[in-house]
């Protein structure tokens, strides 16, 4: 059904039709839309999940670890310091192997006080065991938070996914918005570790060093192998319904020579950005990365990056352009923009790519 | 007297201090709650009693989760639990660190949203898993790791905090007197909604005293009103059991405090305030006895 | 792509407005969105929000900065936020005014929406509403039909007379 929405909107209706047993979540700007929505299909009846109002972010991480150890589906949402505050919980249902889904509205961290879009939040979390997908509007919001839970729950996988879309420019923007009769599109959930008081176990006992190492990588290798069940379940996704996803979405990249990577809107924005260059003869490209963890294989060939961060690592660099540097030997021109809500549009990013410089940082609106 | 179950349900070999009596209360706890049980424990004691991976010595599913996030967790696991039509008892097992400082937060929202599951604090005073450091629920005068010379400020008065939450039960209990702490988790566990019950669960390495003394210490704490055996039943109070008895007469604090490590070398005048704060507590259980307040 | 920038005040409906228009544009088969710019704003402070109407799906979420139609739901907005920054030089304005306003020389369409939304009675918490009655005003520029901006309307409020509002809007606009 065509309709319009924002990103919160997109995101919670994907939740009802998802249908979790249990909602826990604290309101946090700009996500605060997504759990007043729920709460109030929730109330009006138009969902039949149980509805937890935690008194914060950390226990609405506990509370959804609770619910998810008896084996049912749950969701929570948050944003920046909400999902900071969590952190410790956020290992936690990583490591007791809870296929929960967040999603998380990327905002900057204080101080000062800032309530725009900035991926420092999630990435700061990059190590906590979760997969992160990272998406570039309405539809996909929606769609990506229903294959979400397919992914999370599927047995090869069991950990936790995130959800992040752009604090305002995506949670708040209006657009177009199809949703779809998701039939049996996801499965039941089963989790084969749930609690059952018929065998009863210890779970998160106190654990030697050999054998935490061993669980440590059973993550690991879930997270290998959830890069087969994201491609399965994108597949999936496209015969149903008609979308296709891929953990990165190429845009005129095939005969391109410089190639603009970012994550979120700004990869949308690169898309209108490597327009403007063709027309001027410059051969651009846009990659948006969708799946930040698992990190994507991707052959960039011998073009050269221009990477957008809206992010930063003190003391090491932009975390995208330093990943990407890592893991295929590239050399990318880093550009650090869009912190704390910056504007940044299409021309803008024209403007990275025409004074491009190879192994060069470029802090937006701050370097000379 | 009511009938305690033979079966038990903590195995034997459990990782416990000789004289620990924390696992004496569980074992009690868990007779009262029986198989259709779940255990949620925070960083305690307990975490480690329970036994090493891939062994336990539980006989009932126990939960290990975070430090600050024990009540929470049993929100979700209760909430789940009715979704499913389950009627399976959630019970959070946490120490007085875990409930009195770094849980409280999460204990009072769970309270206050009225989750149906029982919150057991069993008070050993301190931080013990970890080697005796003070906590918020360390009386005035204990020496710990972190209070040298005696800790200068009084126990946090956690009932009263919790109470405030006008839940419709709660109790406090005393390792030493098991019968009555069984008769208190299955009337809890009767009950729908928040239950909380705080349980004295003295510590021998911690508070300094032999092994075989961990009942006798238990029993003076309430004869001499240094611990209060009580119910709140949907805010009607009542006094139990000895603590009937030290409400008209009790034994000297300075009978408790000798008998432990903890308080050696403590001065008359801190004495004289625990003497007094006993006094005063007991004239403020007193009047609300008679319903005066 | 055709741009429209829309400027407020806080509590005046504008952000629903955008919204509002944004859906109309979609349920004529285009492809649109709205973006309120978020500040720290409160009611009453001078707002502004965004709207994009294409033939192809938008992928743009940055601000607008040449606007083809400037929309002044607020005139008195005008006395400190030059309203017409950046707009195109062939763009052309909308002001919700009773009287004719000199856009330095841009085309410009007013409509008295604060006097249609008092005589129906349109009032909320004492303000007159003015966002449904723009949608008629903005039917009549052409920007969405007639049908679709009732639509957006009723999916919206469902008070009928904002319809009302917005019908008698199309009829007075004077370009």
């Amino acid at each position: 059904m065509l309709t319009v929405a924002t990103g919160n909107k997109a995101v919670a209706t994907a939740v009802k039709h998802a249908k979790p047993a249990v909602v826990a979540a604290y309101p946090i700007t700009p996500q605060t839309e997504i759990v007043e929505q729920i709460a109030n299909f929730v109330e009006t009846g138009e969902m039949e999940a149980n509805y937890i109002p935690v008194e914060s972010e950390h226990s609405s991480m506990a509370a959804c670890i609770g619910a998810s150890a008896t084996g049912v589906r749950s969701f929570t949402a948050t944003s920046s310091h909400g999902l900071v505050y969590m952190c410790e919980m956020l290992h936690w249902a990583a490591g007791a192997r809870l296929p929960i889904v967040m999603a998380n509205a990327n905002r900057a961290l204080g101080p000062g006080w800032n309530i725009w879009a900035e991926h420092s939040d999630s990435l700061s979390m990059r190590d906590t065991g979760w997969l992160q997908v990272y998406v570039g509007s309405v539809q996909e919001a929606y769609d990506a938070t229903l294959m979400a839970f397919r992914i999370a729950e599927h047995e090869d996988v069991m950990l936790p996914v995130m959800i992040n879309l752009d604090g305002f420019t995506l949670t708040h923007i209006m657009q177009p918005l199809e949703t779809v009769d998701i039939g049996d599109f996801i499965p039941p959930c089963k989790i084969a570790h749930a609690i059952d008081t018929a065998n009863p176990g210890g779970y998160g006992t106190l654990t030697p060093p050999t054998e935490h190492f061993k669980f440590r990588w059973d993550i690991e290798r879930a997270m290998r192998d959830s890069v087969d069940v994201i491609r399965e379940t994108e597949d999936e996704f496209a015969r149903r319904f008609g979308r296709r996803y891929a953990p990165v979405e190429e845009y005129r990249c095939d005969d391109a020579d410089v190639v603009v990577v970012a994550m979120g809107t700004l990869g949308k924005e690169a898309e209108v950005a490597a327009d403007i260059l063709r027309n001027e003869g410059i051969r651009a490209g846009s990659a948006r990365l969708r799946w930040f963890r698992p990190f994507p294989a991707i052959d960039f060939g011998d073009k050269e990056l221009v990477v957008i961060d809206r992010d930063y690592s003190f003391g090491y660099g932009g975390i995208l352009a330093r990943e990407l540097q890592a893991a295929f030997g590239i050399t990318p021109y880093s550009v650090i923009a869009g912190l704390g809500g910056q504007e940044v549009t299409y021309d803008d990013i024209a403007g990275f790519v025409r004074e491009r410089k190879p192994g060069a940082e470029f802090w937006f609106g701050v370097s000379d | 007297m009511p009938e305690i179950p033979k079966e038990e349900y903590i195995l034997r070999c459990t990782s416990a201090c000789a004289g620990c009596s924390s696992s004496l209360v569980l074992r009690y706890v868990f007779k009262a709650a029986g198989p259709d049980s779940v255990l949620v424990v925070p960083a305690c004691c307990t975490s480690v009693i329970q036994g090493i991976y891939p062994n336990t010595a539980m006989n009932i599913p126990v939960y290990n989760v975070a430090f600050a996030s024990a009540a929470a967790v049993a929100s979700g696991m209760s909430t789940a639990f009715r979704t499913m039509g389950r009627k399976t008892n959630v019970i959070c097992y946490a120490g007085d660190g875990g409930t009195v400082d770094i849980g409280i937060q999460a204990l009072s929202g769970a309270l206050e949203r009225g989750t149906d599951f029982l919150y057991i604090c069993y008070d050993n005073e301190a931080y013990s898993n970890t080697g005796m450091q003070r906590s918020g629920g360390t009386p005035l005068g204990a020496r710990t790791t972190t209070t040298p010379c005696g800790k200068k400020d009084n126990k946090k008065d956690l009932d009263r905090i919790v109470a405030a939450h006008n839940l419709p039960y709660m109790a406090t209990a005393c390792s030493a007197y098991p019968l009555d702490l069984y008769k208190k988790v299955k009337k809890a566990l009767s009950i729908p909604g928040p239950k909380f019950i705080h349980i004295l669960a003295p510590c021998p390495p911690g508070w300094r005293f032999p092994s075989a003394e961990t009942i006798e210490m238990g029993k003076l704490a309430v004869k001499t009103g240094m611990w209060v055996l009580y119910e709140r039943e949907y805010g009607t109070f009542s006094l139990n059991g000895a603590s009937k008895a030290a409400m008209k007469k009790r034994l000297p604090v300075r009978d408790y405090l000798t008998r432990q490590g903890r308080f050696k070398g403590i001065d008359e005048e801190t004495i004289g305030i625990l003497q007094q704060t006993v006094d005063r507590n007991m004239d403020r259980y007193a009047r609300e006895v008679e319903g005066i307040c | 792509m055709y741009e429209i920038r829309l400027h407020s005040r806080g509590g005046q409906g504008g952000v629903t407005a955008a919204k509002m228009i944004a859906h109309a544009a979609i349920l004529d088969g285009k492809y649109a969105t709205a973006n309120p710019f978020y500040g720290a704003e409160r009611r009453g402070a001078a707002v502004v929000s965004f709207i994009r109407i294409d033939d192809r799906p938008v992928r743009v979420y940055s601000q607008i900065r040449n606007p083809d139609l400037v929309i002044v739901l607020d005139a008195t907005v005008m006395e400190t936020v030059d309203v017409l920054q950046g707009i195109k030089p062939d763009g052309t304005v909308l002001v919700n005014s009773p009287h004719p306003v000199d856009m330095k020389g841009y085309p410009t369409s007013r409509v008295d929406l604060t006097a249609i939304a008092l005589s129906i009675g349109l009032v909320l918490a004492g303000s007159p509403i003015l966002n449904t009655p723009l949608l008629g005003a903005c039917a009549k520029l052409g920007l969405i039909s007639v049908e679709s901006a009732r639509e957006a309307i009723r999916e919206t409020f469902n008070d009928e007379r904002n319809v009302q509002a917005a019908d008698q809007a199309y009829e007075e606009l004077v370009k």
